[in-house]
């Protein structure tokens, strides 16, 4: 099997793959910054959640049909749905009444609801693995010796989908434009009859919605999963975002392909894999000591 | 209570009475009393610190009220949140002007549509044809970030913006700050202009001098208390309050 040049062409592939999910996860990260300007960290456990959402809407949708892309479709409002009412609720309890407190207490509250999250999965469904249904058939390609599957396929054109759409979004839309303005300014924002209030937990609608495609797609890549691994998703959907420039949708895409980049090419690099959460973090010190706002990330004047 | 400035019967369209607001118990208004009636243009002057800004800002529902009432035509709105203010009519320029930096200017202009938008969208092309004839100058830099206009611009934009809301009552907080003499007059001029289309003006300004010349009334602030008020060629005459407070 392949020369040195074929091995790298497939890692890049590997590497896209990976990099719309990151792109993914860390644009639903970023995205409740950019509004809120409050840092998630439940954003992992609320992952971890809608993955385990999505079992059971796929589970029970296949069931009743055979139809693959049926299930995901169904299982995927569903699991958006829930996701995204949990996400909400968690704002109203654990966030808003902390507006105005520092922010670490809004930290703090956020990795609370994380573990939380986390020990409610464990005590209902336990520690064991689970294993996503099927949501893609298995057919294989390869072209010029590299490999593709159908699932790698699905994954890069729903993962640049969704991030296309979001993007478009918010920059086009009557609610995108207001949710800019809320970012921005909120009381100015206000003063034209925007409720930050509701944009507020517009974001975290529409960061749920990313996790739960995002979710979806991980699911197609790595189909086990157990209640942990929400820590994991937390850990490269933080380092994508402030990598790219946290608030910034177009730095949270950006942060995910350069974290993918990370991941994929340095244990081709490096004696042990284990060395790749090391590099990861190696390159998040160095960008911000070059840039302290990411890549393409904006220093913003700190409103009162 | 007693009754004050019988310039014109009828309900005043803004009524505040006797309005306390503190911050973190020291008091910013101590006990304001004051009217403003439909299309009329009323200056609030006063020095810097007076209470200006936290008159207006009571007004439209961003900091809370201690003690006191606010009426809009009659009905009380203290204590309602500033994006329900602006539905009822009333909507705030605030000081400093504070448009959307990294919104272009029709962005600016579209998001203060945000309320009717998509209910009423020939509306919203009416009143920016009006925006864009009175500031044609915002009509050149239409696709550029907000942040990049001058001074003036930002200025005209943010008035453009409150005209955009359909508010019939506009606070407007200092709309001459830091501009060059030629573009405060055309800011004045303006200002006029609006309110002869029918929509009643709240101006607060240092500038007093010009802003007496189109005021129909006036009121002076000094540390939280009016300590004047009357038509403007009655404060212009008073020569103790116009050294005083006027400068
Ligand atoms: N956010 C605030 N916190 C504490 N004190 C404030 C705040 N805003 C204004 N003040 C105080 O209230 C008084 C009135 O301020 P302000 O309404 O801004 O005056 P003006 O607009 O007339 O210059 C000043 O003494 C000012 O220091
Ligand atoms: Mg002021």
């Amino acid at each position: 099997m392949g020369t040195y040049s074929q091995q790298f062409l497939q890692q890049t592939v590997n590497l896209v793959q990976l990099g719309s999910i990151y792109g993914l996860l860390a644009v639903g990260f970023s995205m409740v910054y950019g509004i809120a300007r409050l840092v998630n960290f439940a954003y992992g456990p609320i992952f971890m959640v809608s993955t385990y959402l999505l079992f059971f809407f796929g589970t029970l949708m296949s069931a009743m049909t055979e139809t693959a892309w049926i299930v995901l479709v169904f299982a995927l409002i569903g699991a958006s749905a829930l996701t995204a009412l949990l996400a909400i609720i968690i704002e109203k309890i654990a966030y808003k009444p902390l507006r105005g407190a520092p922010k670490v207490s809004v930290v703090v509250s956020s990795v609370g609801v994380g573990m939380a999250l986390e020990y409610l999965v464990l005590s209902f469904i336990g520690p064991n693995p689970h294993r996503m249904p099927t949501f893609v058939g298995n057919s294989r390609y390869t072209v010029g010796g590299v490999n593709f599957s159908l699932a790698t396929i699905i994954i890069v054109a729903v993962a640049v989908a969704a991030m296309v759409v979001l993007n478009l979004y918010i920059k086009k839309s009557r609610t995108g434009i207001a949710l800019r303005a809320v970012a921005e300014d909120g009381l100015a924002a206000s003063f034209m009859g925007i409720s930050a209030n509701w944009m507020i937990s517009v974001a975290f609608i529409l960061s749920a919605i990313m996790a739960t495609i995002g979710a979806s797609l991980y699911g197609v890549a790595y189909p086990t999963f157990n209640p942990y691994f929400g820590e994991q998703i937390n850990w490269w959907s933080f380092t994508a975002a402030v990598l790219g420039g946290i608030g910034s949708v177009k730095g949270a895409i950006l942060g995910g392909y350069l974290l993918a980049a990370v991941n994929v090419y340095s244990p081709m690099l490096l004696p042990t894999s284990s060395w790749r959460d090391v590099v990861a973090f190696g390159v998040l010190i160095f960008v911000l000591m070059i840039k302290p706002a990411g890549l393409i990330g904006k220093k913003r004047i700190e409103k009162v | 209570m007693e009754s004050v400035g019988n310039r014109k019967p009828g309900t005043p369209a803004l009524h505040v009475e006797d309005l306390r607001v503190s911050y973190r118990k020291i008091a910013a208004l101590k006990s304001i009393t004051f009217e403003v009636h439909k299309s009329e243009i009323v200056s609030l002057l006063g020095a810097n610190g007076a209470g200006k800004t936290t008159m207006l800002n009571a007004i439209s529902g961003a900091i809370p009220v201690e003690s006191g009432e606010i009426r809009h035509d009659g009905a009380s709105i203290k204590g309602v949140p500033p994006h329900r203010i602006v539905q009822k009519g009333i909507v705030h320029v605030p000081e400093g002007r504070r448009i959307f930096a990294d919104l272009s200017v029709a962005e600016n202009l579209r998001v203060a549509a945000y309320l009717y938008e998509s209910k009423r969208k020939t509306l919203f092309k009416e009143r920016l044809e009006f925006v864009l004839s009175l500031f044609p100058r915002l009509k050149e830099r239409y696709a550029q970030a907000g942040g990049t206009l001058s001074g003036g611009e930002q200025q005209m934009l943010a008035i453009g913006r409150a005209l955009i809301t359909g508010g019939d009552i506009l606070l407007l907080d200092e709309p001459s700050m830091g501009l060059a003499p030629m573009l405060v007059q055309e800011i004045f001029d303006t200002i006029v202009k609006i309110s002869q289309t029918g929509k009643t003006i709240l101006l607060v300004e240092q500038n007093a001098t010009m802003a007496m010349e189109i005021s129909n009334y006036c009121y002076v602030l000094e540390t939280g208390l009016i300590s004047f008020e009357g038509e403007p060629e009655v404060l212009r005459q008073d020569n103790d309050i116009a050294s005083a407070y006027l400068g």
